[in-house]
């Protein structure tokens, strides 16, 4: 992009665990500063990518690249790895004071007692865990034990964290996030994260790389990822909580007409008539009226349906729905009381076609 | 009752008084045993750790090696180390059958693999991850290992506490190939059985109570240190 090569980069990276291929990455490469997460289901290949890079697990194929240089002779593990840091889901210290754990890296790398002293310091304050420096790390909470293994990874060039909240509850986790993103922001710290929560995927990340069985499905920026998935299982993986597949039936200039298990539904794109597609359906994106309503709306797509199920996700409702079809909509508690819905209600879904994001279906294409 | 009371008494007599026999056989005995304990934690301890990592066809065989000679009986140990040392026997040039060297060897012997199968034990038992953990610090393989062994300290402790007490309490062996010299290859375990073997329980019970003690207050010391490290 700007001449200089991405601090990380993978080519024809492939791992085999066991005979079965559990990694395999054509290309991927972070720039410098990013934050880059990846996100996807558990066995999707997230930490094995990122115990690659950091070099702790050798590939079977393919390269890796650290600012433009190869980094896979032994020769120069030693010094790579001392330049990269990693953060395991479970925070692993030593049966040792907080100081002597946040210590030990720089210890491994030969620093010195006073410069040591200052640099602990400096690190704990960060994480605004100053007062623990003398305590046991093992007479301390877990999220302080995450904090404490985040200041481990002393001022890397390049940052791994592997789940590093996931451990930790929802109020630990939101405080500990909020400092990490202040910190990551101000260093400047290029960051590879995995994580299973899109939530803190699209709050930390510049872009988000979603896995599934050793694969990056798609790149992106967490926008782009969000609204303009590749493919079903992104979309599923995002938070597209319908997921409806059909066929192209009928086109009228900007706007297509698809049949889902035999209801039209309106939608916006370039398609061939007859073509498979897929049509995701973001939950906030669907409407709820209880009844018909007799003002015209722009919502192009209106189907009466029956409540199956009512979730409720703290702050709003998720409301699954069967108009011949299965969809999903978000409610707030508010609407729910006003519209006094309940599960076996007959309601009115409705959703503009220009909402609805299509999938062109792999199998169909030509 | 009388013979207990009296063997006590005479315990009491030859410690306070410093009998010059009876603190030569126990000076021997600390000898003998604690350097046979060292000789088995240096090679217990790293040979343990190195088939705690290594992934290695016949891996489990060695393990399940290890966890045997665990139980070696002294005896058998005493039976070969003596057949080694024997004039012509492979190890028949160094001479030693009948010293406290010998002794030593015996003793290494029962001991490396009950540090080796704790030390095995205590490895395994740290988290899988902390070893990708200190090789992401940038640790070399070396300065892992060793971190990992700093972490295993207290079941190691209980190591270096098995192998000790298994040895200062064996006499099998060292009677066989040491000879249970009056004032040369004399342990206390050696000296309780032949005095016991005489009729003279008065001198028996006092050695068997200086054992005793001598492993009571090593332990104690061993346990004190555990106990301060002890997670809470």
């Amino acid at each position: 992009m700007n001449g200089s090569p991405p601090i990380l980069a993978v080519k024809d990276l492939r791992v085999i665990k066991a005979g079965s291929l559990v990694l395999d990455i054509p290309a991927l490469m972070v720039e410098e500063g990013e934050i880059l997460s990846l996100i996807g289901p558990n066995g999707a290949g997230k930490t094995t990518l990122l115990q690659t890079v950091a070099r702790l697990i050798k590939p079977s194929a393919g390269d890796l690249f650290f600012k433009g240089q190869k980094a896979s002779s032994n020769h120069s593990d030693l010094e790579y790895r001392r330049r990269v840091a990693m953060v395991f889901q479970e925070p692993l210290l030593f049966d040792t004071t907080v100081f002597e754990n946040v210590a030990s890296g720089l210890k491994i790398r030969g620093m010195q007692r006073p410069e040591i002293r200052k640099i602990v310091a400096e690190n704990l304050e960060q994480f605004g865990i100053s007062h623990l420096l003398h305590r046991s790390a093992r007479k301390i909470s877990g999220g302080e034990a995450q904090r404490v293994a985040l200041a481990f990874a002393t001022r890397p060039e390049v940052l791994l964290l592997d789940e590093p909240f996931s451990s930790l509850d929802p109020p630990t986790r939101e405080s500990l996030l909020a400092d990490l993103e202040s910190i990551l922001r101000q260093t400047k710290t290029t960051t590879l994260m995995a994580t299973h929560d899109r939530m803190e995927a699209l709050r930390l990340s510049d872009r988000i790389a979603v896995m599934n069985q050793g694969r990056i499905l798609q790149v992106g920026p967490p926008a782009e990822v969000m609204n303009q998935p590749l493919d079903e299982f992104v979309a599923s993986f995002v938070g597209v909580e319908t997921i409806l597949p059909g066929r192209v039936i009928r086109k009228n200039g900007g706007s297509f007409v698809a049949s889902i298990m035999g209801h039209e539904v309106e939608a916006v794109g370039e398609v061939e008539l007859g073509e498979s597609v897929v049509f995701c359906i973001r939950p906030e994106n669907v409407t709820l009226a209880v009844h018909p309503s007799k003002e015209s709306s722009s919502a192009r797509n209106v189907f009466p349906g029956k409540i199956v199920k009512i979730i409720p996700l703290g702050l709003y409702h998720k409301v699954q729905l069967h108009c011949g079809f299965p969809l999903v909509a978000y409610v707030t508690g508010h609407s729910l009381e006003n519209l006094a819905l309940a599960e076996g209600q007959e309601v009115v879904a409705s959703f503009k076609a220009t909402s609805i994001h299509v999938v062109k279906k792999k199998g169909g294409r030509r | 009752m009388d013979l207990i009371l009296e063997g006590i008494l005479k315990a009491f007599h030859l410690l306070i008084t410093f009998d010059p026999e009876v603190m030569g056989i126990t000076l021997l005995s600390l000898q003998v045993s604690g350097t046979a304990t060292f000789i088995s934690l240096l090679i217990g301890i790293s040979i343990g750790t190195i088939v705690a990592l290594a992934e290695f066809p016949g891996r489990r065989f060695v393990v399940s090696l290890i966890n045997t000679g665990m139980g070696l009986p002294p005896v058998v140990v005493g039976l070969f180390v003596t057949i080694f040392l024997w004039r012509n026997g492979p190890l028949g040039f160094l001479g030693i059958l009948y010293t406290p060297a010998a002794m030593i060897l015996a003793q290494a012997v029962i001991a490396t693999p009950i540090v080796m199968g704790i030390t095995l034990a205590a490895i395994q038992a740290l988290p899988k991850n902390l070893r990708l953990q200190i090789l992401a610090l940038g640790a070399t393989r070396l300065q892992m290992v060793w971190i990992l062994i700093k972490e295993a300290k207290l079941p190691l402790l209980a190591g270096v506490m098995a192998g000790f007490g298994g040895v200062i309490s064996e006499v099998g062996a060292s009677i066989m190939v040491g000879g249970n010299i009056k004032g040369y290859s004399r342990v206390l375990t050696t000296a309780t059985v032949m005095e016991t073997s005489r009729g003279n329980f008065d001198i028996a019970i006092a050695l068997g109570i200086i054992l005793l003690l001598l492993a009571y207050f090593i332990n104690l010391i061993l346990t004190q240190i555990q106990q301060r490290e002890r997670p809470r």
